[in-house]
């Protein structure tokens, strides 16, 4: 740290071109590229700081923490989780929930069970890592082992990501900027090469086809899924990805989730759609809080996937008449 | 989950600030069931501006309130000036947790006092910029809470959490559902953390409030410089280039 401030502001910027945003965050230009940062900060009237709220140690703080996150992104990945085991707690009236269940990455779980019967409460468990320390009394493992409490709090090491029916895209800027924004925070290069391969699987998920230059405020319904599942699939560092029911118009599910396979995600979904619970190859059943049976899909389970499909095919193509202002008098 | 048997401690204070309409109360109300439901008496203190219905809502849920109205006066110098009283009221009470929820109106607020768990709410819709905009009440907070992330893109989410980061590199980083309480049961657990609060004499604000004191605060309404007087600071009108 005390190194830092004793470098050229010239040579700092060219070596981490980011400070001079996370500078601009607190008001500070560079004038004078020869002067050391330490120089710099010390010039600055006292005034300055008390305007941004902030004091020189906790900026030095923050310098620090921005730089460690650079660093250590361009050092190394973070440590992969293999797999997340699931040790039984109790339900809400104490019962125990006799489980140990292990997730695998690349493997898909669907979540059954009415509302309130606790399923957001079970994600909650996997996120927090919990340790016997949550109203279930759930232990979480990592790679089979008890996680290190402090990367609770770490955004790097976060488990899980979560892809909801009611999420929507807040800001204003194009497909293009918002993927782009994404990486960046991440702190990944060749960052334009990916933007590109996130639109294009984005767009083979979705029915109908945008680009990088679409307002992401414009997307519908079924791009907008599309655009979040493969923007998750390749850059979320998360690798439990949960998802709450995805509806059936304008997106593939079948490709949306075997992208999130394919990207090595731990898939959990819970889901009321007979074709997205039998897509999975267990689902959990979950009743008063409690995991109460764990079913592995039947072969029969499968085959009906198959006509459940079809089904499904069916309805998909009278939609897709009716859009094009067909009659519907035969079906 | 720590439980009440558990502790035979001192009051604990927390002080929890914001910009309006984050979700501080949603995120309170789910933490102060969570210490219900463990067996701990909480009580609440709201801070605010003009008038409130969160006192409401907290007695609801059957704990004790106390509202504190700033009116014309800032907040945050309100705050301050009131929040050993308030202690003191709690710890008449025979509390275990008093958590006092203030409006951050002008994002340059600085509620947080040294030595006390100091807790931030922003939420996901105030967009990615927003963290570097507010002053000392995210810059000196131990622990920030995000809320209304279930609304949001995963990107956004993590973008602005992102942000937070730089914004506050050590502050433990929460994501908390002020409607369905994700999250509220881990929160509470770092509040029964918190350290226990004795006394505010003598205690001392993590960073200086917003500076007030010029004829405007004294009551003057006309407008022009000879009216000016005190702290005032002008803008800097840049000479651009159409």
């Amino acid at each position: 740290m005390i190194d830092i401030l004793e470098k050229k502001i010239g040579h700092l910027t060219a070596e981490f071109p980011p400070l001079t945003e996370f500078f601009s965050d607190y008001g500070i230009t560079f004038n004078d590229l020869h002067a050391t940062l330490g120089e710099t900060l010390e010039g600055l009237a006292e005034e300055h700081y008390e305007d941004m709220g902030i004091d020189r140690e906790k900026l030095l703080e923050n310098l620090d923490g921005f730089l460690q996150r650079i660093t250590l992104s361009e050092i190394a990945e973070a440590p992969t989780v293999s797999e997340i085991t699931i040790i039984g707690g109790h339900d809400k009236n104490g019962h125990p929930e006799e489980i140990e269940l292990t997730l695998l990455r690349g493997s898909v779980t669907s979540i059954v069970g009415p509302t309130g019967s606790g399923k957001s409460r079970l994600l909650a468990d996997i996120e927090w890592m919990a340790q016997n320390d949550t109203p279930t009394g759930r232990t979480i493992r990592v790679n089979g082992q008890k996680p290190d409490p402090e990367l609770r709090f770490s955004l790097e090491y976060k488990l899980v990501a979560q892809l909801s029916q009611n999420m929507n895209f807040v800001m204003d800027i194009t497909v293009a900027e918002f993927v782009f924004m994404h990486a960046e925070s991440r702190m990944i290069s060749a960052i334009d090469t990916l933007v590109a391969d996130i639109i294009a699987q984005a767009n083979l998920l979705a029915g109908e086809p945008f680009t990088g230059q679409t307002p992401v405020t414009a997307l519908s319904g079924g791009q907008s899924r599309a655009l979040m599942i493969a923007d998750t699939a390749f850059l979320s560092s998360s690798p439990v990805v949960l998802i709450d029911e995805i509806e059936n118009a304008g997106i593939d599910r079948k490709k949306a989730l075997s992208l999130l396979v394919r990207k090595e995600k731990i898939v959990l979904m819970a889901t009321h759609d007979p074709i997205l619970a039998l897509m999975a190859e267990r689902r959990l059943i979950i009743k008063n809080g409690g995991i109460q049976k764990i079913v592995t899909t039947t072969s029969r389970e499968k085959e009906n996937l198959i006509k459940l499909e079809e089904i499904d095919n069916k309805f998909l193509a009278l939609r897709t008449r009716l859009r094009s202002g067909e009659m519907l008098e035969e079906l | 989950m720590l439980f009440k048997s558990d502790v035979h401690k001192k009051m604990k204070l927390v002080t929890i600030s914001g910009p309006p309409s984050s979700g501080k109360t949603a995120v309170l109300v789910n933490v102060i069931k969570s210490l219900k439901n463990s067996g701990f008496r909480a009580g609440a203190v709201k801070y605010d501006c003009l008038a409130t219905d969160d006192d409401a809502l907290f007695r609801s849920l059957g704990i004790p309130v106390q509202t504190g109205l700033s009116g014309n006066l800032c907040p945050d110098h309100y705050f301050v000036s009131n929040i050993e009283e308030c202690l003191k009221w709690g710890i008449s009470l025979n509390l275990d947790l008093l958590v006092s929820e203030s409006a951050g109106l002008c994002n340059r607020c600085s509620p947080h006092i040294k030595g006390v768990l100091a807790v931030c709410v922003i939420d996901n819709l105030m967009g990615v910029t927003t963290p570097k905009k507010i002053g000392p009440m995210l810059k000196f907070a131990d622990i920030v809470v995000i809320t209304k992330g279930d609304i949001v893109s995963q990107a956004e989410r993590e973008v602005f959490a992102f942000q937070v980061r730089r914004a506050n590199a050590k502050a433990k980083i929460m994501h908390v559902n002020g409607i369905t309480g994700q999250g509220a049961s881990e929160l509470t657990s770092l509040f029964l953390q918190a350290p226990e609060t004795e006394t505010l004499d003598g205690g001392i604000l993590r960073f200086s409030m917003p500076a007030a004191l010029c004829s405007y605060c004294l009551g003057e309404t006309k407008i022009g410089m000879e009216h000016q007087l005190g702290n005032v600071k002008r803008i800097k009108i840049k000479q651009e280039q159409p």
